[in-house]
């Protein structure tokens, strides 16, 4: 059984970037452990002749043709940004990554 | 930035260390359209203007995949003799960089479309390596980041960045080598030659235009040195996207004489990636390395799995074009070339103009003759390719044809291509125009003939007197009688004729 410890919440949180108190990371590892059991318990019931499923629907090849669709023009992409400038998307700074 | 960098001469961290070698090849196929929606696949539009609401990853909009793009990846695993699944699927690859808004890129993890292939890298000198390749796997391109307000556009000290999704959603395939092994000292030979093979099948597949300049192509390349060949595999670093030969060959070696400078020291080299700088060919630290499960991979749930029909498969295989290295042995064998005048030729460029050449009616020694002799010292004093050349493989075909049909002679016809190349036309228009054909009329050539023989009696009394090789002197006046466009050969006859000596 895995247990989640504060230091792995921690980590998760920065991984998507939130930023979590001291108490938060306690608690969240805490629940997260409790998250892990429910979801062991699937495994239980799952037995070796039942084959992993990612998609619940019994579809495959579900393509599109190689055909050009209507576009966005730059006004609209951009209509939703909290910050554009020169046809583009204005981000805060990135750090630490590149 | 790298001047903390200890490096070891190249030749000596060879002899000393194993080198290994791993690259990951990214291409954007040419489909008309992205991976996952209809915005036109296009490169250098307005920004943000080749996009739909499923480029930009908006709420509710749904990925449906390119019939297309899935056909190119399998093009590229069967010319990559690799396997082709029965299934696969999608994977979220999450990460929070805002060049995809969706703060994941839609990949293959588990189930790459293409797996255990392989492909033969022969290098200028003709030794050959097998390159084992582990996978080919489907996934989208990234928009492009402008960073702003730092020293020299990059993200060190900008103060904020900006975003073009043009390019977000693009078809890609990256194909992943296994360790590559046994290449010591000619191992940047062979991460070039690897990529450079990769870039011709994907032109021979036309599955890309493969345009290294324009990042169609990207390598990221790892290195990594181990004390011997029997010894476990070191530490890799990995440098991104390298996107020309030379960077790659450039790269590689920097890297093996960093690692060594490294162990040398006792010291351990660290899992990151790496950015090449083109200026001084050093590399430097980028950032570490993220574990594959930094990055959360999960099954992507708004795509069901790709299931190729082994029908659909065998019908792409038996579509598939002569490949690079299939096409070299089977014009080896046609133009009964040497294995050297063929490599030559391939590593000058110089196989397309030939074939063309020879398909416009020249033999192929001498279609060959013109494009590694008189055409590639052009292509290196302009320092443009042979297929730049201001001159196409009909034209010298036919310039070829007036020398067969001894309408000119050699020199004439460099003079000629000179004016091709300078934009005066079709050689045979020039000839034409210019009356640059050789003069092979007896009665012309017979005048001048008589005039050097009667002003020149020592000369015919050597002939005659079994000197032969005299002959010489005598042309030279006759061809400024004609301008240097009498027919060397029959003058010759007719003077033996005159002089009644066999020649």
């Amino acid at each position: 059984m895995p247990a989640i410890g504060r230091e792995d919440v921690a980590r998760l949180a920065d991984l998507a970037r939130i930023q979590l108190s001291d108490d938060e990371i306690s608690r969240f590892a805490g629940e997260f452990d409790a998250i892990m059991d429910a979801v062991a318990s699937v495994s239980e019931v799952a037995s070796q002749d039942v084959p992993a499923t990612s998609h619940p629907l019994p579809l495959t090849n579900v393509f599109r043709e190689d055909v050009v669709t209507d576009t966005l023009t730059q006004e609209q992409a951009l209509s939703g940004a909290p910050d554009a400038k020169d046809g583009r998307f204005a981000v805060p700074q990135i750090l630490g990554e590149e | 930035m790298t001047a903390a960098d200890t490096l070891v001469p190249f030749d000596d961290a060879t002899d000393r260390y194993d080198p290994v070698l791993g690259i990951e090849v990214h291409v954007e196929l040419g489909t008309a359209t992205k991976m996952f929606d209809g915005a036109p696949n296009i490169f250098a539009a307005e920004p943000n203007t080749a996009i739909t609401p499923v480029s930009l990853g908006l709420p509710g909009t749904l990925p449906v995949v390119n019939a297309k793009a899935v056909e190119y990846a399998i093009r590229i695993g069967l010319a990559l003799n690799c396997e082709i699944a029965e299934s696969c699927r999608f994977a979220r690859k999450q990460y929070f960089y805002p060049d995809l808004t969706k703060n994941f890129q839609t990949s293959q993890y588990d189930e790459p479309i293409a797996h255990d292939g392989f492909i033969d890298v022969e290098l200028e000198d003709g030794e050959v390596f097998r390159v084992e390749i582990e996978r080919a796997h489907m996934e989208e391109d990234a928009g492009k980041n402008t960073h702003v307000g730092g020293s020299t556009g990059r993200i060190h000290g900008a103060t904020h960045s900006l975003v073009d999704y043009n390019r977000a959603g693009v078809p890609l395939v990256e194909i992943v080598t296994r360790p590559i092994t046994g290449t010591g000292k000619r191992t940047p030979e062979v991460a070039a030659a690897y990529v450079r093979t990769l870039r011709d099948i994907f032109r021979a597949l036309d599955v890309s235009e493969a345009r290294m300049e324009r990042g169609n192509v990207r390598a990221d390349v790892n290195v990594s040195l181990r004390a011997n060949p029997e010894a476990p595999l070191g530490t890799r670093s990995e440098t991104k996207n390298v996107n020309s030969f030379r960077s790659i060959e450039k790269t590689v070696r920097y890297e093996i004489s960093r690692h060594a400078g490294i162990l040398d020291e006792g010291g351990s080299v660290v899992q990151e990636t790496r950015h090449f700088h083109e200026e001084d060919g050093s590399t430097s630290s980028g950032r570490m390395k993220s574990d594959a499960e930094d990055y959360r991979y999960f099954p992507e749930p708004d795509l069901v799995p790709v299931a190729p029909s082994r029908e659909w498969v065998e019908e792409i295989r038996s579509s598939l074009p002569e490949l690079p290295a299939a096409r070299r042995r089977r014009l080896l064998g046609e133009w009964g070339f040497t294995d050297l005048e063929m490599r030559d030729a391939t590593n000058a460029g110089a196989l397309d103009p030939i074939e063309q050449t020879v398909a416009a009616g020249a033999s192929a020694q001498s279609a060959r003759k013109w494009w590694m002799g008189e055409l590639a010292r052009t292509a290196r004093e302009q320092d443009v390719e042979l297929d730049a050349l201001a001159v196409t493989p009909a034209q010298v075909a036919q310039l070829q044809k007036l020398i067969d049909d001894k309408k000119i002679n050699d020199k004439i016809a460099r003079t000629v291509l000179g004016k091709v190349l300078a934009g005066e036309g079709d050689p045979a228009a020039i000839v034409e125009a210019e009356g640059l054909a050789v003069v092979s009329d007896d009665s012309v050539l017979t005048a001048a003939v008589d005039q050097a023989l009667a002003d020149n009696p020592d000369v015919v009394a050597k002939i005659q007197g079994g000197k032969v090789q005299a002959i010489g002197a005598l042309i030279g006046p006759i061809m400024k009688a004609t301008r240097g466009q009498a027919d060397a050969g029959r003058v010759r006859e007719i003077i033996l004729e005159k002089v009644d000596v066999e020649g």
